[in-house]
C-alpha cells in the first residue's frame, strides 16, 4: 500500500512516548481502556501497557447479551497475553432497563445507547483507579464518522486516531497482537454477523487508499478519478467526512462576549503541563 | 579555536517559566561541569512551544530578573537561549538571546513566523525585521530561530555578514511517519542543516527540542555540523539528551581553502539582481 505502510520501529516509539508522557504529565499514573476483543483496543492496550507498565493498565470488557462470545474470549486473550487488570461488566442489565422504556428503539438507537453505557463505565472506572480514559478509535473511522459520539469516541486521549485502520494492523503484526484478533473481521458487535465492511459498504483498505490521498496528500476530485477511484466512492466517502464532521469537534457556542472558549479563548490543553 | 558546545536536548512545560528556568539552570551548570564552552537551547525553551493566549502570560523584557539570571551565569559559559521577548511598546517576540562574559551580546528576533499546517505563530507574536551576525569569542556567529533556517536568504544573509557558525534554536513538531528508517520532518532538517553548512562554509549548531505538547511531539536530534556539512554529533531522536560536541576549529580554516565558494560569493550581483527583481515586482 504506496504511502500508507509505515515504519513500525518509529511509529511505536512515538505511540508509546505520547501515551507515557500525556498521562504522566497530568500526574496520572494509570490509564482505563474497554476491550472489546477487536483490534482497534487490543492495539491501544499493547501501546498503553508498555507506556504505562501492566500494572497501571486497566481493561475492561463489556459484553451485552447479544454480544459474539468470542469477543469476550479475544478480550482476555489480551489481557493474559499483557498481564493487565482485566474485569468483564455485563451492560445487559442497564441496557434491558433502558430498552423496557422505549421498547420501540431500533438497531442504531441501541448501539448508541451501549456505546454511551460502555463509556460512562469507562469514566466512572477512571475514577476509581485514578487513571485516563483511552481512546481506541482510529483515523478512519473519525473521518467516516462510524463511532458514536460520546460514546466510543470520548476519551482523554486517544493514541491511535492518526493511524489508519491499514496501519492498524500493520502495527499491531508488529507489536504481537495475537493474530486471532488481527485476523478476524472488524465488527461494531451490536448483533451476530454484523461486520463494519458490510454495513460501510466497502472495506478498510479500499477506504484508507482513498482517505489517503483525499485527507492527507489534499489530492481533488479530478486527480482521485485519474488515480482510478470510482466517482460514486469518492462522493460517498467525501459526503460521510463532511457529514460526520460535527462528531469530531467541541459543541459550537454562541458568541456574546469578546473571549469565546476556543475562539479567542485559546489555551492548549497541557497549558502548565 | 577548538572548543566544545552543549546542545541542551531539552523538554520544556508549556507555559511554566519557573520549571523551565530550573531546567535550563541545571543544563547550564551541567555544561560547566562538563567543560563546555557553549550551551544552546531550543526555540522557546523558558516557555513551551504551543503557547497560543499564553504568549503574553510568560514573556520576559531584556530587563528581567530570568535574563539577569542567565546574564550572570554567561560569565561562565556561553549562552544562546529562546524564549518569549515583550519589548517596551507591548510587542511579542519569538526571540533568542546571547549571553557571553556576562553581557547580552545579541538578541534575534524570529523573523519567518509560521502559519500553516500545524502552525500558528503569527497569530500570536510579532515579526522580527532583521538577520545580523555578531561577534563572540568563537568567532562571528548567526543565530536563527527553526523556520529562519527554511528561508535560504536568512542564513545567506548572516554568511554574508561575516558568521561562520549559524545557530539554530529549534522546536521542530515530528511528522511524517512512513516506510523510511527516520520522520519525514528530521530527515528534511538533516538534508537542511547539513547543505546550509556545505553552501555556506559555517559550522551549524541545530538544537532541537523533545516532549510532548497536546498530542504533538517534538523530535530532538540536535546536532553538530562541520563546515563540510558532515554531522559530527547527533542527539537522540524523541528523548531528552545533552550532546557535548568537540569543535574542531581548524577545520573551518581547512575547508574555507578547500572550498572557497564563500570568497567568491559575489555580493555586488546579487545586491543589484534582487535591487532589480525588486523594482521590476513594483511594476
Amino acid at each position: 500500500m504506496a504511502g500508507l505502510t509505515v515504519n513500525t520501529n518509529l511509529l511505536r516509539r512515538i505511540l508509546v512516548g505520547f501515551v507515557r508522557d500525556e498521562v504522566h504529565k497530568v500526574g496520572v499514573k494509570k490509564g482505563v481502556l474497554g476491550l472489546s476483543g477487536g483490534i482497534d483496543s487490543a492495539l491501544v492496550a499493547y501501546i498503553a501497557a508498555e507506556a504505562l507498565g501492566p500494572e497501571n493498565l486497566y481493561a475492561y470488557c463489556m459484553p451485552y447479551r447479544t454480544s459474539n462470545p468470542e469477543s469476550e474470549a479475544h478480550a482476555r486473550l489480551v489481557a493474559e497475553s499483557l498481564g493487565i487488570n482485566f474485569k468483564v461488566i455485563e451492560i445487559t442489565p442497564m441496557i434491558d432497563a433502558y430498552f423496557d422504556l422505549v421498547p420501540d428503539a431500533d438497531n442504531m438507537r441501541r448501539g448508541n445507547k451501549m456505546a454511551r453505557e460502555r463509556m460512562t463505565i469507562l469514566y466512572d472506572h477512571s475514577a476509581a483507579v485514578g487513571g485516563l480514559v483511552l481512546g481506541t478509535s482510529n483515523k478512519t473511522e473519525l473521518l467516516l464518522g462510524y463511532g458514536t459520539l460520546h460514546g466510543d469516541m470520548a476519551s482523554a486521549l486517544n493514541p491511535i486516531g492518526d493511524i489508519y485502520k491499514s496501519q492498524v494492523w500493520e502495527l499491531s503484526e508488529a507489536m504481537g497482537v495475537p493474530h486471532e484478533v488481527i485476523e478476524k473481521k472488524p465488527s461494531a458487535d451490536l448483533w451476530a454477523g454484523q461486520t463494519d465492511e458490510q454495513e460501510l459498504g466497502f472495506t478498510y483498505r479500499e477506504a484508507d487508499q482513498l482517505l489517503y490521498r483525499m485527507v492527507d496528500q489534499r489530492m481533488s476530485r479530478e486527480e482521485l478519478i485519474a488515480a482510478g477511484f470510482d466517482a460514486q466512492f469518492i462522493d460517498n466517502v467525501a459526503r460521510k467526512v463532511q457529514g460526520s464532521h460535527f462528531k469530531r469537534r467541541l459543541p459550537i457556542i454562541a458568541k456574546v462576549s469578546n473571549r469565546t472558549i476556543d475562539r479567542d479563548f485559546r489555551y492548549a490543553r497541557d497549558w502548565g503541563k | 579555536m577548538d572548543f566544545t558546545v552543549a546542545l541542551a536536548q531539552i523538554k520544556p512545560k508549556l507555559g511554566c517559566l519557573d520549571d523551565n528556568m530550573a531546567l535550563a539552570e541545571a543544563a547550564i551548570e551541567k555544561g560547566i561541569a562538563a567543560g563546555a564552552d557553549l550551551v544552546v537551547f531550543p526555540e522557546l525553551a523558558l516557555t513551551g512551544y504551543f503557547l497560543k493566549d499564553l504568549v503574553p502570560e510568560v514573556a520576559l523584557s531584556l530587563d528581567s530578573p530570568q535574563i539577569q539570571r542567565l546574564k550572570k551565569l554567561s560569565e561562565r559559559i556561553s549562552i544562546a537561549i529562546g524564549f518569549v521577548e515583550v519589548s517596551s511598546d507591548f510587542r511579542f517576540f519569538n526571540s533568542a538571546v546571547y549571553l557571553e562574559a556576562g553581557e547580552i551580546r545579541h538578541v534575534h528576533r524570529k523573523v519567518y513566523l509560521p502559519t500553516y499546517g500545524l502552525f500558528d505563530e503569527q497569530r500570536y507574536m510579532a515579526r522580527g525585521e532583521r538577520f545580523r551576525a555578531f561577534d563572540t569569542r568563537f568567532g562571528r556567529v548567526g543565530m536563527l530561530i527553526c523556520e529562519d533556517m527554511w528561508h535560504l536568504s536568512a542564513p545567506y544573509i548572516l554568511a554574508m555578514d561575516g558568521a561562520m557558525t549559524l545557530i539554530c534554536l529549534s522546536s521542530s513538531p515530528g511528522r511524517g511517519v512512513s516506510e523510511s528508517e527516520g520522520l519525514g520532518s528530521a530527515a528534511a532538517w538533516q538534508k537542511l542543516t547539513s547543505t546550509s553548512a556545505m553552501f555556506l562554509n559555517c559550522r551549524v549548531f541545530y538544537c532541537n527540542r523533545v516532549g510532548y505538547e497536546d498530542g504533538i511531539n517534538f523530535w530532538g536530534g540536535s546536532e553538530a555540523i562541520s563546515p563540510s556539512g558532515e554531522v559530527t554529533d547527533r542527539g537522540a531522536l524523541l528523548e531528552e539528551d545533552f550532546v557535548l560536541a568537540k569543535v574542531d576549529g581548524g577545520a573551518l580554516r581547512r575547508e574555507r581553502i578547500f572550498s572557497p565558494m564563500m570568497r567568491d560569493e559575489n555580493l555586488a550581483i546579487t545586491v543589484k539582481e534582487l535591487k532589480r527583481i525588486d523594482k521590476e515586482k513594483d511594476c
